[in-house]
This record gives structure tokens, C-alpha cells and sequence, in this order.
């Protein structure tokens, strides 16, 4: 069955289009959701794109996290369906308090738009599942506030857990242990900083994010089939 | 900005002086009203009347540009060009410069030059999706210019990040002509349906005009007439006092703007819409109701304000940014109120559409208000001034055209001037994000931008229904070219562009111009802008390529010094098939290099005058300019952009594999420009990572001469290609065109070789290119 993905749009998201094209032509459907509905509708999974939530005014995410659509978002998560926030999702999701640690400004103080090398670390989320750990993508990065921080403790949660689910290559903005993305301890919230939609048609320079939205969609079919 | 209020104190003839305006001026204005105007119609005739407003020591010259072709479907004059893509798809263009903002303040003038540029596209009914940036700053030595360069550079990453439109590609070019004035132009391209094409008329008496976006302040006042139409003076407490003159931008309110209007477009819900950019109220009521042969009435009380006490001359000349003007029908209103009101955008009604042709400001729409101005609303518009200044050929002509740089004793090492003159931009496109929309097949960095047709809410036709598959976009601009001929230099930028854009596979449909120049007052000037503009006619006629639009940017001065005449184009491409990515301007080990260029003896090796080695090496800018042979070049082009065909060689043979081109051999290609044949080189190693040796050049001079039509390509060795020999593939093509090809030599390895001239290290290379900008712009590279 075509697992059905919720694409979450706030004023100020700009990547809400491109997912919804990666999704599509990787079999999925895919639906935008507007900030201010209380809920998701029929959804087999839920995606936070990229962008400027909000204008990113305040802080990234810090005006996001309270609108209407982010109680179902918890809802959804809480149920163990994928919750997935790229880039300015992943902010969110730690605005939100639905992924520990924070995302500061990148360590070169600028804004970085490139493509990376990054490494799966885990193959313990919604996100990486069947992907074998040290798999190599290449996949575009694009963001000032990419610098994933949090205390010793959670790091070591997060190590122990396997919930470190990719790691950067060559580290380009200071994130701690390189960190690239992460899940929640049930593997089906993920926040990662790179963008998977633009990495879908050889064209454009690589593929390798069909991997990732292709686990993803399989895991949210699973659930629909299960 | 007291010195330029209407309250301000004084006799009238201070006044119309203070706001900009001459006494020749301000008596043809009484002229055309029949008596004396007030202080605010005063105000707005001087907004609209500025020199960048009106174009009026321009104007006269700007209709020698050919500006007609098949594709062309709107031509200069409208907010921007629109050129016919097929398909029923279109595509929109239009150059704009903020150079006088930016030198004030940076990031607000960069961010508020992409600000109104974005709205110039979507008021055409057109979906921006890529944005250039040529930026040209004063020396990186200098402490003032590094400050502009990263401020400029921070306020285009910053706003066009936000706002959500891809920033694809530009130029960046340091010298001390640009030290008190850097130029920063913008290039915008949307994409829209044909049949959404709309223009900023205001039609149909009683139809109301809304005011959309950002609430009106004092930002921004004055800023075409007393900042962009003036130079700089050597006066630091005056200049600092223009920062007000500076709009500041705000991009979530663009895009939730671009969004409400967009939506408003597709509904067919507005009869005409224009942007508030230069000048803002008043062009905007001024223009539409020109445009549409009506007159407006316009309430300054409906204005939103963003703060009390906003005299009526400001609300009417203020240039607060984000803000858009919809013609709607009385019955759509409720419609457009609640676009507005889901994207968060402001909406009011703040004028409304009269038989008249007159533009009369009022106090309120309660009966009884006051007039508070009343004009003809094309006289704002139409009866600006044109002048035809005085032009005087510059008499240091002579003495720069007989300093020959070709007597300029030889270098000891050209490997050492060679990696001076490495110069890798990265550090200032990978602050941009130039991937969204997933269109960008050649990122900035390569010869020109390569982006598929396509947008958001913008369907992709069939590939079957004869629209572009792809666009393609260069920006090119030479001040040391057209500083020793203006005519010369500028139709050596537009081959330069159109060459460009070809190396990804395209083939030139339109181009748009920025003319930047010094203070038209100086005859040298105007002579320099007319001769400029000749030359551009003659190129773009000869190359069949229309111009869809320009803007003019003067006063291009500081401390009594004009910047050498800076004439910008945006050339745009298109593609009828992209099924592969085009060869990428990089060396492929293995392969080997040759050269094709004009025929004519010497034809392949370069001139020295004007080039960048002779400046940047010696500080030498003198000589005689290598003509273009425009025949020949629109030939090379046609060859270069066949050869770097992003077509599968057969379409049929199933899907895209992201290879380079096989429809022809060449996998890697590369226009030969500035810095020569050795530049050239230098840069494709480094895009490939990958040595040379090569033994071609023999001089300094033919290593780092510049001239046109040349271009570097990459051929798999006979055994690659299936045993047929590509070289003499492609030399019998070269031939059919008229054109000559030479065998350089061959990639590979990790030195580049130029026999008896450079043996670099590849490494080394790569590290001068990478550590220029970084070291005097960055924090000392970024990652941790």
C-alpha cells in the first residue's frame, strides 16, 4: 500500500514542494498540512521540511514548536509512526522537546550550502533502516544553524542507544561527534540536518537520498501493511 | 532627512533644489499643472523625475538596443522581460543594481536589491526561482571594502536563504575603481504559465487599488532621488547621514507576500498588480494608472502606518520594503482579503480607479476630505524629463591606447603569477543556497547556471509540447575591457556571456543589462554609456540576441572619481533536452586538451591590453582590445553549444544516468576569459583536481593574453571513444564552422605543466585559489 506522508508548512518553510517531489517519485503520496490545523489527516507518516519556519525570527523553530499542527505531530510520534524533520524540521523537533539537544549557529559563523559526505551510523531509526552502518551518501547541506550540540549525558544516551543515526565525513559545522542526524529512542522520530530530497535524481548531483526517503517510505508502509 | 521635508523651512526654489530637482525642472512642472505645485506634488514629481526613476539622461540612448525578437513576449519598459520558453511556459528576466544602499549599509542594501527584485518578477504572474549576484568591490587590502564585500555578501545569504528562491550563480571581482562605490547588481528569473502573464495596469473605473505587505515608515525615503541619483562626496558625517535613505528588509514578509500574491494570480483574482519598489506609493498609483489610461484616487489615511504622525509626503514617497499594489474588481475584494489573511499579509484598500487620468492624493475617502494633491497621473510617468547630456570622447584615450602591455618585460616565473591570480569564489556561493527547488543542475562555479524549467504550482509540460527542457544564466561584466574602449569592451562581454552560457549547452534567447557608470554630468561619461550602448546593439544584433530589459545605474562616483564604465548583461539560454549533465569546466585525467578559436593567424593566442595579468601582476591597463569577429563568434556558438549538448544521444535511450554528454565526446569544456589560456587551465584542474602537461603557449604573452572565442575542451583518447579518434571528430566540426583547433596536450597528474612557462602543483593551486577570501573575509575556514 503507498504510504501516505503529511508535509507539514508554516509560513517561511520553503522545501515543502521539493519533498513532496522526492516522495512522489519514490511511489509515496504526499499531502502538505497547514501549521494551523489541529490535525494531520490521514497520514501514515509526517514530514517537518526545510526552510525558515516563522522567518526564523526569535530563534529556528522557537515560534513553530507552538503552532496548532504540532500537537498532532506529538501524537503521531507517541503513536510510533516516522516523525521526520529536515533541517529546519529538525530544529523543530528539538524546539519541540521531541528530540534532545539543540542546534546552534555553525561553528564557521556563516551559512554553509554544500554537498557532504555522510556516514550511517545506525541503522536503528525509520530513516536508516536496512541501511548498513558506514554506508557512505552524498547528500546537500544548507543552513546557518547546523551545529548540533547537547550535555555529555544525552551524547552518551544517544551513543549507547544507537541513536546516532549519521555522522558527517568531514565535519563542516561543528557539531558534536559530527553529528548529522538523530532519533528518539524508538527510532521513528528523526531530525537530520541534511536535505535527502535534493540528493533524488542523478542530475542534480546525486541520488543517494532515495535510500533514506526510501527507508522511510517502508517503514511507514510496514506500519499501513501491519 | 529634514533637508529634504516640504515642512522644511525656506523659499520654494530651496526647496525643489533640496528634493533633487532643477529650476528647469521644477518650472516644467508648473508648466504641466498650470500653476505652482505644493510641497507634496513637489515631493513626488521629484521622486519620479530622479535619474533613477526616469532614466533621463539614458533614455535617449537606450532605444538603439535591439529589443524585438520571436521569443521576446515582453520587452524593457514593463517591471520585467518576458521571453517565450514554449510550451506555454515563459520565462521572466530582469537586472536591478543597489550599489549606492550597499555602500552605505551592506547587508540591508544587498538584502533589500534581492528584496525588490524578487517582486519585479512575481508581479509579472511569474514564480522567481533563481537569483546572480555580480558583485564588484574595492581591493581586499582595503579594510572599508573587505567590511562591504562580507556585509553584502551576508545580506544576499541572509535574505535570499530566507525567502526561499535559489541564488544560482554571480560574478566577484575586486578593484580599486569600485573602493567608495561597489557595484552591487541583481539578476532575477521567474517562471510563469503564458497565459498568467499580467501587467501593472490599473483598468476598469471604480476597480479598487490594495495596498499588500508590510505597513509604511520613514524608511527608505528619498532613496532614488537623494541617494541613487548622487554620488559619493569625500564628506564622512554626510554620507553616514544617508543611512536612513536605506530601506531594511524584511524576507518573511516576502515570502508570505510572494505566496498571498501568487495564489492571488492563479485565482485570477487581481486586474493588474505592481510592486512598490523606487519611489513607492507615488510610482506605483503614478505608473499603474498611466499604463491603464485612468486616474486614482488614493487615501493617505487607509495607508497602514508604522508610526503615527507620517506627514502625507512621506507616506507617498517612502520606500518601506515588501509591499505590492493589486488592481482588483469590487466584487473579488473578499476574496483577495481572505488570500491574504490565511498567508498573514496585510491588505487595504487604499485607492480607487477614476476616469479622471488624474492621481489626486486625499486625505481620507470620508466625504469631504481634503485634496491634497492633484496631478496628471502620466505626467508623473511619461513627461519626465529626457536629456541629451553633453558627451566628450575622454581625452586620456590616446595616451592608455598606445601603453602597448605587450612591452611589458616577461615574467620570471609565470607558475607564481599564475597563482596570483586564483581567485575560488566558493567562499561566497556556498553562503548562498543555490539548490531549492531542485532545479540546479550546474551550480555556481561553472560557466553559467544550468536549471531545469520548472517551478512550484508552475507544471512541467510534456516533453513532447516544444518548451525548453532547461534555462541557463550568465552574468559578465569587464571594467578593465570597456575602461580602454567602451564599444569594444562591451561587445566582448556580450560574446563573453553569450559564450558562456553555451558551454552548458544552451543557446542565447535574450539578454538584460546593467549599466553602471559614473556621473552623467561628466561628458567622458556620457560618452562612455552611449559608446557602450552601441556596442552592445551592434552585439546583440549580430548574435541575434534581444535585450528584454536593463537598468541604469549612475553616479557610479566617489571623492570626484567615476568608476570605469561597468556595463553588466544577463544572458539567458535555453535548452530544448537535458538528459545528462553538460561536460563540467574541469580536466578529466587521461584525456586530452585542445584549444578551438578563430582561424585567422595568431587568432588563437590573446592580447595583453586590458587583461587581468597586466593589471593585477603589474598594475599595467593600457592597449589596443582584440576585435571580436561577431560572425565567427555566433558560430562558436552554435558548435560549443552542440558539443556541450546535455542531450542524450539518442532520446530514446532510456533514462538519465547523470553522466556527462555522450551525444558528443567532449567531457569537459571551458570559455577561455580573463587571465588567458593559463587561467583557464589553472581552473579546470582545480575543478577536476587533476594536472596537465601541456605545450602550446610559448610566451607569457599568449599564455596569459585575453581575446574572444576560445574555448578549452577535454577528448577521451581514441581507445575511450570505441577506437574512432575524437580529436579528428571534432576537428572536422571545428573545420565545417570555420573555426581552427589546436592540441594543447593532456590531463592528468598532479602538476600542471605549461612547457617551459609553469610547473605548479595541483595541491598548490588549489590552496592560492581557496585561501583569498577566506583568509581576508572568513573567520579562517569555518569547519571545526
Amino acid at each position: 500500500m503507498t504510504a501516505r506522508v503529511g508535509v507539514v508548512l508554516f509560513p517561511g518553510t520553503n522545501c515543502e514542494h521539493d519533498v513532496i517531489a522526492a516522495v512522489e517519485a519514490l511511489g509515496g503520496s504526499a499531502s502538505l498540512v497547514w501549521h494551523g490545523e489541529t490535525s494531520l489527516g490521514d497520514v501514515d507518516a509526517v514530514i517537518l521540511p526545510g526552510g525558515f519556519a516563522h522567518g526564523d525570527y526569535l530563534r529556528p523553530g522557537a515560534i513553530a514548536r507552538f503552532s496548532p499542527v504540532m500537537a498532532a505531530v506529538s501524537q503521531l510520534a507517541s503513536a510510533g509512526a516516522p516523525v521526520v524533520g529536515i533541517c529546519n524540521g529538525f530544529q523543530v523537533l528539538t524546539e519541540a522537546q521531541l528530540l534532545p539537544g539543540a542546534l546552534q549557529k555553525n561553528a564557521g559563523l556563516s551559512f554553509l550550502c554544500d554537498t557532504v559526505a555522510i556516514e550511517v551510523a545506525s541503522s536503528a531509526s525509520v530513516l536508516t533502516a536496512g541501511l548498513p552502518v558506514g554506508t557512505t551518501l552524498r547528500v546537500p547541506i544548507n543552513h546557518f544553524e547546523g551545529n548540533y550540540t547537547c550535555d555529555a549525558a544525552t551524547l552518551e544516551e544517544l551513543r549507547a542507544g544507537g541513536r546516532i543515526i549519521l555522522r558527517y565525513a568531514d565535519n563542516p559545522n561543528g557539531s558534536v561527534y559530527d553529528i548529522a542526524g538523530i532519533a528518539n529512542a524508538a527510532g521513528n522520530v528523526v531530525g537530520l540536518m541534511p536535505h535527502p530530497e535534493r540528493a533524488c535524481d542523478p542530475l542534480l548531483g546525486s541520488d543517494d537520498g532515495r535510500l533514506l526517503l526510501g527507508a522511510l517510505l517502508a517503514s511507514a508502509g510496514a506500519r499501513v501493511g501491519s | 532627512m529634514t533637508d529634504s521635508s516640504p515642512a522644511s523651512p525656506g523659499a520654494d526654489v530651496s526647496l525643489h533644489r533640496a528634493l533633487g530637482l532643477t529650476d528647469d525642472e521644477a518650472a516644467a512642472i508648473t508648466s504641466l499643472l498650470g500653476r505652482e505645485p505644493n510641497h507634496l506634488e513637489l515631493a513626488m514629481y521629484a521622486v519620479m523625475w530622479s535619474e533613477h526613476c526616469s532614466y533621463k539622461s539614458s533614455r535617449v540612448h537606450l532605444g538603439r538596443l535591439p529589443s524585438e525578437g520571436d521569443r521576446v513576449l515582453v520587452g524593457p519598459g514593463e517591471n520585467a522581460g518576458v521571453v517565450d520558453a514554449g510550451g506555454g511556459l515563459a520565462v521572466a528576466l530582469r537586472i536591478e543594481s543597489h550599489n549606492h544602499p550597499s555602500a552605505i549599509e551592506p547587508y540591508q542594501g544587498a538584502a533589500t536589491g534581492v528584496g525588490g527584485i524578487l517582486r519585479d518578477i512575481f508581479t509579472m504572474g511569474a514564480r522567481p526561482i533563481a537569483i546572480m549576484d555580480p558583485l564588484r568591490f574595492g581591493p581586499l587590502d582595503d579594510a572599508r571594502s573587505r567590511w562591504i564585500a562580507s556585509g553584502v555578501v551576508a545580506g544576499i545569504s541572509g535574505y535570499g536563504n530566507s525567502v526561499g528562491v535559489p541564488t544560482v550563480g554571480g560574478e566577484l571581482v575586486f578593484d580599486t575603481c569600485y573602493a567608495g562605490n561597489p557595484l552591487v547588481n541583481v539578476l532575477c528569473c521567474g517562471v510563469l504559465p503564458a497565459d498568467r502573464l499580467v501587467l501593472g495596469a490599473a483598468t476598469g473605473i471604480g476597480n479598487l487599488a490594495v495596498l499588500l505587505g508590510s505597513s509604511t515608515g520613514r524608511d527608505g525615503i528619498g532613496g532614488v532621488s537623494v541617494l541613487a541619483s548622487a554620488g559619493f562626496t569625500d564628506d564622512a558625517a554626510a554620507e553616514e547621514a544617508k543611512r536612513p535613505n536605506v530601506q531594511v528588509g524584511d524576507p518573511f514578509e516576502e515570502k508570505r507576500l510572494i505566496e498571498a500574491c501568487l495564489e492571488l494570480l492563479d485565482a485570477k483574482l487581481v486586474v493588474g498588480i505592481q510592486d512598490l519598489g523606487g519611489a513607492g506609493l507615488t510610482c506605483a498609483t503614478s505608473e499603474t494608472a498611466s499604463r491603464g489610461g485612468v486616474g486614482m484616487d488614493v487615501s493617505v489615511a487607509a495607508v497602514p502606518q508604522r508610526e503615527a504622525g507620517m506627514e502625507a509626503w512621506e507616506v507617498l514617497t517612502s520606500e518601506s520594503q515588501e509591499r505590492m499594489l493589486a488592481i482588483v474588481t469590487p466584487a473579488a475584494l473578499d476574496a483577495v482579503l481572505s488570500v491574504c489573511e490565511r498567508w498573514e499579509v496585510q491588505a487595504a484598500v487604499v485607492g480607487k480607479v477614476t476616469g479622471s487620468g488624474r492621481l489626486r492624493i486625499l486625505t481620507s475617502f470620508a466625504p469631504g476630505a481634503e485634496v491634497l494633491a492633484d496631478v496628471p497621473a502620466a505626467t508623473l510617468h511619461e513627461d519626465a524629463p529626457k536629456y541629451h547630456r553633453p558627451m566628450a570622447r575622454p581625452a586620456w584615450l590616446d595616451d592608455l591606447a598606445s601603453a602597448d602591455p605587450a612591452r611589458l618585460p616577461a615574467p620570471d616565473d609565470c607558475g607564481s603569477d599564475l597563482l596570483s591570480l586564483l581567485v575560488d569564489p566558493a567562499w561566497v556561493y556556498r553562503q548562498y543556497d543555490h539548490q531549492l527547488f531542485l532545479n540546479t543542475v550546474v551550480a555556481p562555479g561553472g560557466d553559467a547556471a544550468l536549471l531545469r524549467l520548472a517551478a512550484p504550482g508552475v507544471r512541467p509540460p510534456p516533453p513532447a509540447a516544444g518548451a525548453a527542457a532547461a534555462i541557463a544564466l550568465s552574468t559578465d561584466g569587464n571594467a578593465r575591457w570597456c575602461a580602454l574602449d567602451p564599444r569594444a569592451g562591451t561587445i566582448a562581454v556580450v560574446a563573453e556571456s553569450a559564450l558562456n552560457v553555451a558551454c552548458v549547452g544552451a543557446r542565447p534567447v535574450a539578454l538584460v543589462n546593467c549599466l553602471n557608470f559614473g556621473n552623467p554630468e561628466h561628458p567622458e561619461v556620457m560618452w562612455q554609456l552611449s559608446e557602450a550602448i552601441d556596442g552592445m546593439a551592434e552585439a546583440c544584433t549580430a548574435l541575434g540576441i534581444p535585450v528584454v530589459g536593463g537598468n541604469v545605474s549612475l553616479y557610479n562616483e566617489s571623492r570626484g572619481r567615476d568608476i570605469d564604465p561597468t556595463p553588466v548583461v544577463g544572458t539567458l539560454g535555453l535548452v530544448d533536452r537535458l538528459e545528462r549533465r553538460p561536460p563540467p569546466p574541469a580536466l578529466i585525467p587521461g584525456t586530452r586538451i585542445a584549444l578551438i578559436g578563430p582561424p585567422a593567424p595568431g587568432g588563437l593566442d590573446g592580447s595583453l591590453a586590458g587583461s587581468l595579468w597586466a593589471d593585477k601582476v603589474r598594475g599595467h591597463r593600457g592597449g589596443v582590445l582584440p576585435p571580436v569577429d561577431l560572425q565567427l563568434h555566433a558560430r562558436l556558438l552554435g558548435l560549443v553549444a552542440s558539443i556541450a549538448s546535455p542531450a542524450g544521444e539518442d532520446p530514446t535511450s532510456g533514462p538519465a544516468t547523470g553522466e556527462p554528454a555522450a551525444g558528443s565526446s567532449v567531457v569537459g569544456i571551458h570559455d577561455v576569459s580573463e587571465g588567458g589560456i593559463g587561467l583557464a587551465l589553472a581552473e579546470m584542474a582545480i575543478a577536476g583536481r587533476t594536472g596537465c602537461r601541456v605545450s602550446g603557449p610559448l610566451t607569457h604573452v599568449a599564455l596569459f593574453g585575453e581575446g574572444p572565442s576560445r574555448v578549452l575542451v577535454c577528448l577521451p583518447p581514441p581507445a575511450a571513444a570505441g577506437g574512432e579518434d575524437p580529436y579528428a571528430a571534432l576537428a572536422d566540426r571545428v573545420a565545417a564552422a570555420g573555426l581552427a583547433v589546436v592540441d594543447l596536450g593532456t590531463a592528468g597528474g598532479d602538476r600542471i605543466v605549461v612547457e617551459g612557462l609553469v610547473d605548479i602543483g595541483v595541491d598548490q593551486a588549489v590552496e592560492a585559489a581557496h585561501a583569498v577570501l577566506g583568509d581576508a573575509l572568513g573567520l579562517g575556514g569555518g569547519a571545526a
